[in-house]
């Protein structure tokens, strides 16, 4: 069941078009900002919602990365490896990460407090290499700075 | 006509297509995936790549995507360019980095678009080590299997699935090397249209799984060219079989009937061929038993039961051929002959069929119906009834979108922008049934509700299109001014169609739909009229004519008869069970020819083993008025045969020498011809045995066809001579000329390098256009050019039931409804059960709900079914499900109080 205030919000956008299916992305972030992710129950409410079956719905959750249909951690690190920040280090940083997490990238940590995820460019090529931690930015990353950013985010 | 350059020659192309549609045209080989005739052109997946020059001068061209580049006046492109030919062969190596080497496992070898297109690009060998991305396959149905590790990504079924035939339980989902085509979770595919998808995708991803049971590859299979028995549209199917037994249902191409698709009855209801319900030697009653006896017994015992002509009477069928009809009228008499219809199918398509003759609207193709712009549904639930057409009306409405692209001269074939262009705007499709149909999500408006108040919206109609029809009293006003909104949209098109039928047992609706067409063309248009058949010969079985089955029991009941001969028919589907068995009983000698078994076979006496579709050759006549030949499709085994030739056996034993004539197919044709004048043109349906192209017989098999030394060998080493045909220029044999057939008589499409059903582009005068000679069939019925008749005047009143009543009415099922289609175990396992329908607040205020039991009485037998609650269904009404529960005969619509069990 979406919660009242999801519903709410999701009513709210619906004014803004014309029709219901282009409020789909939309609901589809208001729902994961609220649980984190999208649930094969909750992607159903959605599309009820919206009055799309669940293939149109899950077709569209699925196309986009940073829609989530599997539970993440409390904290979202997404680790760029496109070109730039590959060329400046970037493995470096991956290995550290899945090191100090002791997770590979796609996993959650046991405690629940952090996923890591590839991807593939965050717009900050001149301070590479680079990596975003639920909205934020952190770039001219380098193994050493990376503990005191995940201390950050407990 | 315009003009382009292709490696240096010139040719006269058709304007507006794209390049790649002219160049398949002129015959040249240019590969594709995503671009699907039917589909138009999206430019996906870049294989089509020609090199394009600016004019004589320019030697560097560009590449360009054929399918993406319209052919304009003057193009120059080259298919053989060195860079064009790489960059082709560049993108199979990229969709080949992922596909799966399991082509000697995969259903689709051997007719693989992917495979033919691999050769043609000359990609001959695997320069990736990488292991491939894998995915887990969903369990889509009885019908459909799935294996996406063979996937191309070229978007073709999620395109043809969703836009085209209007599914919603598919997509494409994720991204990148991940896209899965599939169902968010595993189950049955809902379209009723999904089976074609095994055509659509150009390789294994969609394989039929009624072929998988009993796999064969395309070519090992021997091929007929049929004619679908499902329902009365007369699709063109071309059908495989090996060792005997039916393997599978494929399109074929007929550009004015069926075009690319088939509906998933006509595509695998074929099994019943093969199921274990089939008559196979012929039965005598003995001690009240069936036995097998031989077929020289059977004949005698026939010619004693015969001594007395005057006292048989013979029942003919709407799934039986032409030629089997007549021939069992020629046994009986003309006069002693039943259609098999029962009393109300028997008036009902004498009315379809007289409105079609008189005019002044016109009996449209399907390919017709497709290009309507404005449709008006009365009282047909065509998905259920007749469902190659609900597949036609869905691209009818964009008819009316489209003409805005051509305002913006945006191409048609350029389906994207189309598409986009038009979101989500149809054109004028109003429908009006007792319940919601499947083509609801398409239709401008719907109307529910009984069929004599159906009936008076059509009247209405006419009426707001033409003052001089009669108009109907009592009508709300919100029923009178959608009437209006329909007589505008009508009146408006350039195309208007209005579809009608039988189904609800209603003449008033088949009067009301002819009155709407009369009153378009008292309006000044060309309007097209379409009445579905319930049965694949319904309307050739009426053009021969005779009396329905109640004629029938009257003769037998008034004395005047004593024995009957049913041909291919189960009077327990045409009649109530009391009348049946009362007129069983006091027949005194029941013959029944037919080729599986009903509940009629255990009242006869003597029982034939007939012919199956597959394993026949005859004539049937669509609902379009389109007479079609179709061919055996492999010899029947046994003491089966086609019903004429037991006919004409059953003549000859009884010393009647006029059926020695009857030695093949084209002498029955030909005194079909002869007989009927309204069936003087059968023989022109299909060429006649003697035809031979370029001096031999047309090979049924295609030229690999492997083992024929050997098939047979467990049980004689020496390899048996191939069967005769004398029935038709068809050779059970891959011996013959490779070259192309006339259109009625292609058993299946195949071309050099083109192994797939693709081929087809090989066979046709132009894509998507007709077949080489004209597209198979002749068209018996065009409206005479005489005063159309005077417009029928509506009843005063709707009937009405007294209190507490409820109206029955039946209800159709895609799987379910027809009678041989049942019997194939898929559709047999989508087809429901036995239920009562009713709108929930209808079952609210009788206090029952879904699957509670309740009593209704049908012909004063009392019946207790599940009820099943259905929201779309008219407040008031009752429905049964056709062809599930035996309603045909009983007269539904009817009254009923119903209550709970």
């Amino acid at each position: 069941m979406l919660s009242p205030e999801e519903r709410h919000e999701i009513e709210e956008e619906l004014e803004r078009y014309p029709t219901k299916r282009a409020v789909s992305i939309d609901a589809l972030r208001i729902v994961q900002r609220r649980r984190g992710w999208v649930s094969d129950e909750a992607l159903r409410d959605v599309a009820e919602l919206l009055e799309v079956s669940v293939d149109e719905m899950d077709s569209v959750a699925t196309f986009y990365n940073l829609i989530f249909r599997k539970p993440v951690g409390r904290h979202v690190i997404m680790v760029c490896d496109s070109v730039s920040c590959w060329i400046m280090g970037y493995d470096r940083i991956r290995e550290h990460l899945t090191k100090r997490l002791g997770i590979q990238l796609g996993e959650t940590t046991p405690d629940g407090r952090f996923t890591l995820l590839p991807i593939v460019c965050l717009g900050t090529c001149d301070h590479a290499p680079a990596m975003m931690v639920d909205q934020h930015l952190h770039r001219d990353l380098s193994p050493e700075k990376i503990d005191g950013i995940l201390a950050e985010y407990p | 006509m315009t003009k382009i350059f292709v490696d240096g020659k010139a040719y006269e192309v058709k304007a507006d297509q794209s390049l790649l549609q002219a160049c398949l045209s002129l015959g040249l080989n240019l590969p594709y995936f995503c671009w699907h005739p039917a589909l138009g052109s999206v430019g996906a997946c870049r294989q089509c790549a020609v090199k394009q020059f600016r004019d004589e001068k320019d030697t560097r061209g560009r590449l360009v995507m054929s399918c993406m580049t319209p052919a304009a006046d003057g193009t120059r492109i080259s298919i053989e360019d060195a860079e064009a030919a790489a960059f082709r062969k560049g993108i199979i190596e990229g969709l080949m980095l992922n596909h799966p080497h399991d082509c000697p496992v995969c259903d689709e070898g051997g007719e693989c678009h992917l495979q033919d297109m691999t050769v043609m690009t000359g990609h001959d060998y695997r320069r990736t080590r990488f292991p491939k991305r894998t995915f887990h396959n969903q369990y889509l149905g009885p019908l459909i299997n799935h294996e996406m590790n063979r996937c191309i990504q070229c978007y073709r079924c999620v395109r043809y699935y969703r836009e085209y035939a209007g599914g919603h339980d598919f997509d494409a989902f994720s991204s990148r090397s991940q896209v899965y085509f599939g169902r968010y979770q595993d189950g049955v595919l809902e379209n009723e249209f999904a089976g074609n998808l095994v055509e659509i995708c150009p390789t294994g991803v969609f394989t039929d799984k009624t072929l998988k049971r009993h796999y064969t590859r395309k070519w090992d299979l021997q091929f007929g060219p049929s004619v679908c028995v499902h329902c009365g549209l007369g699709c063109n199917i071309s059908a495989g079989e090996r060792y005997g037994t039916l393997r599978r249902i494929v399109n074929r191409y007929n550009g004015e009937v069926n075009g690319y698709f088939l509906c998933d009855r006509g595509r695998f209801g074929y099994e019943f061929v093969n199921s274990a319900e089939r008559l196979k030697q012929p039965l005598q009653r003995q001690d009240g038993k069936l036995q097998p006896i031989s077929k020289a017994r059977a004949l005698e015992a026939l010619a004693g039961l015969l001594a007395d002509p005057k006292k048989v009477i013979g029942i003919g069928s709407p799934r039986a051929s032409l030629e089997a009809n007549y021939a069992l009228r020629a046994l009986v008499g003309a006069d002693r002959f039943y259609t098999g219809l029962s009393a109300s199918a028997a008036r009902l398509t004498a009315v379809a069929l007289e409105m079609l003759r008189r005019g002044p609207a016109r009996t449209p193709s399907l390919g017709e119906i497709e290009r309507a712009d404005a449709v008006l549904i009365l009282g047909e639930d065509v998905t259920n009834v007749a469902p190659r057409m609900a597949l036609a009306l869905r691209q009818s409405v964009r008819q009316q979108p489209m003409r805005k692209a051509d305002q913006l001269k945006i191409p048609r074939w350029l389906d994207h922008p189309v598409r986009e262009l038009a979101q989500d705007q149809k054109g004028p499709l109003y429908i009006a049934t007792p319940a919601a149909t499947r083509l609801d999500d398409v239709a401008t408006e719907t109307y529910r509700a009984a069929p004599d108040k159906i009936a008076r919206l059509g009247y209405a109609v006419a009426h707001a299109l033409d003052a001089g029809a009669p108009d109907v009293a009592g009508l709300s006003e919100a029923e009178r001014s959608l009437a209006a909104r329909i007589a505008e949209a009508l009146k408006s098109a350039e195309r208007p169609l209005v579809v009608s039928g039988p189904s609800l047992n209603s003449e008033a609706i088949l009067q009301a739909a002819a009155n709407v067409a009369r009153a378009l063309s008292a309006a000044g248009r060309a309007p097209s009229l379409s009445l579905t058949a319930p049965e694949c010969n319904t309307l050739g079985v009426t053009m021969i004519g005779g009396g329905s089955l109640a004629d029938a029991f009257q003769a037998v009941k008034s004395g005047s008869a004593d024995t009957v001969i049913i041909l291919e028919n189960d009077l327990y589907r045409r009649a109530s069970a009391r009348a049946v068995d009362e007129f069983f009983s006091s027949a005194r000698h029941i013959v029944l020819l037919d080729s599986v078994t009903t509940p009629t076979v255990q009242k006869a006496e003597l029982v034939l083993p007939a012919a199956t579709f597959a394993e026949s050759d005859g004539t049937l006549v669509s609902s379009e008025g389109r007479a079609q030949r179709f061919f055996e499709v492999y010899p029947p085994v046994g003491e089966i045969q086609s019903s004429w030739r037991w006919l004409r056996d059953i003549m000859m034993a009884a010393g009647r020498r006029e059926a020695a004539a009857w030695q093949d197919l084209d002498a029955v044709v030909a005194s079909v011809s002869d007989g009927i004048p309204a069936l003087a043109a059968v023989a022109q349906a299909a060429p006649s045995a003697s035809f031979r192209l370029a001096g031999a017989k047309i090979p049924r098999e295609p030229h690999r066809y492997s083992g024929r030394t050997a098939m047979l060998a467990n049980i004689n080493v020496s390899e048996p001579k191939p069967p005769e045909d004398s029935d038709s220029s068809l050779a059970f044999s891959m011996e013959g000329v490779f070259a192309q057939p006339p259109a009625s008589l292609i058993p299946f499409f195949w071309s050099p390098g083109w192994n797939s059903i693709q081929s087809v582009n090989k066979f046709q005068e132009e894509i998507a256009g007709p077949l080489r000679g004209g597209d198979p069939g002749v068209r018996l019925l065009e409206p005479s050019a005489a005063e159309p008749r005077a417009y029928f005047t509506p009843a005063s009143e709707p009937t009405s039931g007294s209190a507490g009543e409820w109206l029955l009415v039946p209800l159709y099922h895609i799987f379910g409804s027809e009678e041989l289609s049942r019997l194939a175990p898929g559709i047999a396992e989508l087809s429901p059960q036995p239920y009562v329908a009713l709108n929930p607040e209808d079952a609210n205020a009788l206090g029952v709900q879904e699957e509670t039991s309740v009593t209704l009485s049908l012909e004063s037998v009392s019946r207790t079914l599940p009820v099943k609650l259905m929201p779309g269904l008219a407040r008031g009404l009752a429905g049964l499900p056709a062809g599930i529960l035996p309603i045909e005969g009983s007269g539904l619509p009817a009254w009923s109080r119903i209550s709970r069990a």
